[in-house]
């Protein structure tokens, strides 16, 4: 008898890095059919071009690096990387700014830091905060959701738009570069009006943005399936609504009139999104559930302050990238006590 | 001691894993024995500790239930053998650890009549003194059987505070394994009597018998078994939920109590001792029948096992022996693990045999083991640390570990890995955690480094001999102050008597003047 002599335990593991990986891209589908209905077929146009580009540099520095392609190529890190990234500018954004997104995601964020598992900034935030300082103008130019405008780009006139820059012909420019909902948010405030006076313009709905608001739903959605499969745990969603709900109510009581409602807050932007796919991201995030419990409260009140104080409308992405520089430090500071030992004691 | 309750409401222990258990293929069929092999062979040392002293030669004929070692201390544990027959070699056999290891054993031929002779054992243990009952089970060769083969003598006999309650563990949460369900549903009024004499060698008030919620019906014939008895004991069935690793002694113990066993001390600390339930039915046996341990019960199962089944098997039967009597293989086998999937030991050759502590024979095919994915580096995802049943930090101590950094490893408490197996079990990336952290704690041990368990252990015990030294000097003063106060009260009467005696002879003085 030829037998194997192998530590336990003797089975093998539940899953695989893969697996985990293509659960988070499954639990994206339902936001993305959303983001298709309310702004038309762009983001699918980002979505394959940032994972062509984030497979291409993925292959090419693992190559670098001598590692073997396959195990790494086919684990969807740099898939999930790409799609996260993608969700995340606007759907016509032109080719160039997936190109330099991941460029900045998987080659200098993840790939010079040692590839999967050792980067310490969550590569998709990393991308997309390179391209927002990058592109000011190209990431400023959201479309407005369907109901408001004409008629939303067909996927003629959103590939050539993407592939040359220019936008079709037939559309005005203006119903192009709409204002998001925080944005305009951001300069009613600025220009001393008041949030229910902002809030009667058609871009917002009954909680966020017009379109926005269903799109986070959606993804809360996908997770609150990605909680019940596992794959993530409840400390971290649950610390960034529950942080941003806490602190911007108060905020909302105290002077309804310049700050947004709670509500709003969370239904704007990505935090939804943040909350359940970003700030998640087990690699650059807290590995202890107390640190997590820290980490995604930290991601909620920085997210308001930028909001609230900062120069972009929406922080999610300087938010996630602050927090990740104190994850180190959180973990170290939340290690649980071990069984057995006296409370009060941590190693 | 802390306050608290035994059973009365159940507690959570922190991680672990609900795992698919399988264990009904191999509870089909009844207990039945295995066959009689035609060579026994039995290492010495059958349990944690060093091994007895050899009392037979080769050549020799013995008798089943004759001792072919003797222990002389609470640590070592003798072995019988385990049928009649012949002596035929004393040499170094193959073991299951360390696997493809070897170390000194008897090798016996049965002689096919399986003539016992009894050993000594009281006419009545009831009225039996606690020491002896112990002296009893120790040269009866009693070690743990659940698997970890701990002399039991030793967990009975220490200088422990007060024993409170006896806990027998029947929550063998490992898949596949079901030996004690097994045992449980044939012997039950075993299992009742061995805790009754169990409890009065360790003077426990109360004995709680803690089973899994999917044996149900294990729970009727317990209890009927417990009420066929006279009640000198209280003894209560308890169910807790299966979560693998409950069966741990200290999980259970939190289960059962909320009280964590302190990593530094023992479940006597905290006035309990936990004994597995096939331990207590070999107590039975010993005391009341005069059999020393022999047999067990085996679970012989897996993927690649034929008929999966348990089976009453002579130690020293070889691990072939038994697979044939299972049936034989479904097919090629990749790899036979003494013990469960989580945290068996692998073996390294199916001639390895069946010891004290031998639950479970587990063969599984290429399929079963076979990983989807090459290792890949920690993605920090915590899934580790969330099934930790020690509340470790699985992916930190690793993380050190794999930098060679043992110290920080220790002072993380990696000698508080208990290798349950579930944070390597729930890994995405693969990485066999639990070989790091067993490589890591032999490194720490190699270097002489004491673990900071070890050094506990040391101040605990050198704290006791100052205790015992102290309460001994104590004595000493007080039997000093007791003399001195006879001698001063002897004294003080002396004077008296003198006194007496003065007056006396005074008074005798004048009459004896007066008289002559
Ligand atoms: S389960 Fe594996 S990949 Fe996840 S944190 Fe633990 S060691 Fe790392
Ligand atoms: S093997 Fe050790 S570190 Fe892993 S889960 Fe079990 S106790 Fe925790």
């Amino acid at each position: 008898m030829n037998l194997t002599v192998a530590g336990a335990p003797h089975l093998p593991p539940i899953t695989t890095v893969g697996a985990v990986m293509r659960q988070v891209l499954y639990a994206l589908v339902p936001a993305v059919v959303a983001h298709v209905w309310f702004f038309g077929p762009g983001i699918l146009f980002q979505i394959t071009l940032a994972v062509a580009f984030a497979l291409g540099f993925e292959a090419a520095m693992l190559r670098l690096r001598r590692v073997a392609l396959r195990p790494f190529l086919t684990d969807c890190s740099a898939i999930v990387t790409a799609v996260l990234f993608a969700l995340s500018v606007p759907p016509l954004a032109p080719w160039w700014v997936a190109l330099t997104g991941m460029l900045f995601a998987i080659v200098i964020a993840k790939q010079l830091y040692g590839g999967l598992g050792h980067n310490l900034f969550n590569p998709a935030m990393v991308g997309l905060a390179a391209v927002i300082i990058a592109f000011p103008i190209d990431l400023s130019q959201w479309l407005a959701p369907r109901s408001l405008s004409a008629g939303l780009p067909g996927v003629w006139e959103s590939a050539v738009a993407i592939f040359t820059g220019r936008l079709p012909d037939p559309m005005s420019w203006d119903a192009i570069s709409q204002a998001t909902p925080l944005d305009a948010l951001k300069t009613g405030v600025a220009e001393n009006r008041m949030v229910a006076e902002i809030r009667d313009a058609p871009i917002f709905g009954d909680f966020g943005g017009l379109g926005w608001e269903w799109i986070a739903n959606f993804y809360a959605l996908g997770g609150f399936w990605l909680l019940y499969r596992r794959v993530i745990s409840w400390h971290v969603p649950v610390a960034v609504i529950g942080t941003t709900i806490l602190v911007s109510t108060p905020m909302w009581l105290i002077g309804p009139d310049i700050n947004p409602s709670p509500l709003q807050h969370v239904f704007s932007g990505a935090l939804v999104f943040a909350a359940f796919f970003i700030a998640t991201d087990p690699v650059s995030g807290c590995g202890t559930m107390r640190g997590r419990l820290l980490f995604g409260a930290g991601v909620a009140l920085l997210t308001l302050a930028i909001r609230r104080f900062g120069g972009y409308p929406d922080g999610v992405a300087f938010a996630v990238l602050l927090m990740n520089m104190a994850a180190p430090m959180i973990d170290r500071l939340t290690r649980p006590r071990t069984f057995g030992h006296p409370r009060g004691e941590r190693p | 001691m802390a306050d608290f309750d035994i059973g009365n409401q159940l507690h959570r222990f922190p991680g672990g894993l609900k795992l698919r258990h399988h264990k009904q293929i191999a509870c089909r069929e009844p207990l039945r024995p295995a066959p009689l092999p035609s060579r026994l062979v039995l290492p010495l040392a059958q349990h944690q500790g060093p091994a007895g002293e050899l009392l037979v030669e080769v050549g020799d004929r013995v008798a089943g239930g004759q001792p072919l070692t003797r222990a002389r201390g609470d640590r070592e544990v003798p072995i019988h053998a385990p049928t009649s027959g012949t002596v035929v070699g004393l040499d170094d056999v193959e073991v299951a650890w360390p696997p493809g290891g070897r170390a000194p054993g008897v090798l016996l031929e049965p002689d096919g009549e399986d003539r016992f002779d009894r050993s000594d054992r009281p006419a009545d243990w009831k009225s039996e003194a606690p020491d002896a009952l112990i002296e009893c089970l120790r040269t009866g060769g009693l070690a743990g059987l659940g698997g970890a083969m701990f002399p039991t003598a030793a967990k009975l006999r220490g200088p422990f505070p007060p024993i409170r309650a006896l806990i027998l563990n029947g929550s063998e949460c490992e898949p596949y394994i079901s030996c004690d369900e097994m045992l449980m549903r044939e012997r039950p009024a075993a299992i009742v009597e061995g805790a009754r004499i169990l409890a009065r060698a360790i003077g426990a008030e109360e004995v709680v018998i803690a089973i899994e919620d999917q044996m149900g019906a294990v729970r009727k014939e317990l209890n009927a078994a417990i009420r066929a008895t006279d009640p000198d004991v209280p003894v209560r069935v308890v169910q807790v939920t299966t979560i693998y690793p409950e069966g741990g002694e200290k999980q259970l113990i939190q289960v059962l109590t909320g009280q964590e066993v302190p990593h530094d001390g023992l479940p006597q600390d905290l006035g309990l001792v936990c004994l597995n339930v096939a331990t207590a039915a070999a107590a039975r046996d010993i005391v009341v029948d005069g059999r020393p341990v022999v047999e067990r019960i085996v679970t012989v199962s897996g993927p690649g096992i034929a008929r999966p089944c348990n089976l009453v098997a002579r130690l020293g039967t070889p691990v072939a022996a038994l697979i044939e009597a299972a049936g034989g293989t479904t097919g090629p086998i990749d790899r036979l693990v003494l013990g469960g999937p989580m945290s068996g030991l692998p073996l390294a050759s199916d001639r390895v045999t069946i010891t004290k502590g031998s639950n479970c024979i587990l063969a599984l095919r290429q399929e079963d083991t076979a990983r989807r994915q090459p290792v890949m580096p920690c993605i920090n995802c915590g899934e580790c640390v969330r099934v930790c049943p020690a509340s470790l930090l699985p992916q930190t101590l690793f993380k050190h570990l794999a930098a060679e950094d043992y110290e920080e490893a220790r002072d993380l408490n990696l000698f508080d890995c208990i290798e349950c197996g579930c944070c390597a079990h729930v890994c995405p990336s693969h990485i066999p955690l639990v070989d790091h952290y067993r490589h890591g704690k032999g490194v720490l041990r190699e270097r002489g480094i004491e673990d900071a368990r070890a050094e506990l252990a040391r101040a605990r015990f050198e704290a006791r001999e100052q205790r015992l030294t102290e309460r001994e000097a104590e004595r000493q003063r007080k039997r000093e102050q007791r003399e001195r106060k006879l001698r001063d009260a002897d004294a003080a009467k002396d004077e008296v008597r003198a006194a007496i005696e003065r007056a006396r002879a005074r008074a005798r003085g004048g009459s004896t003047g007066d008289g002559e």
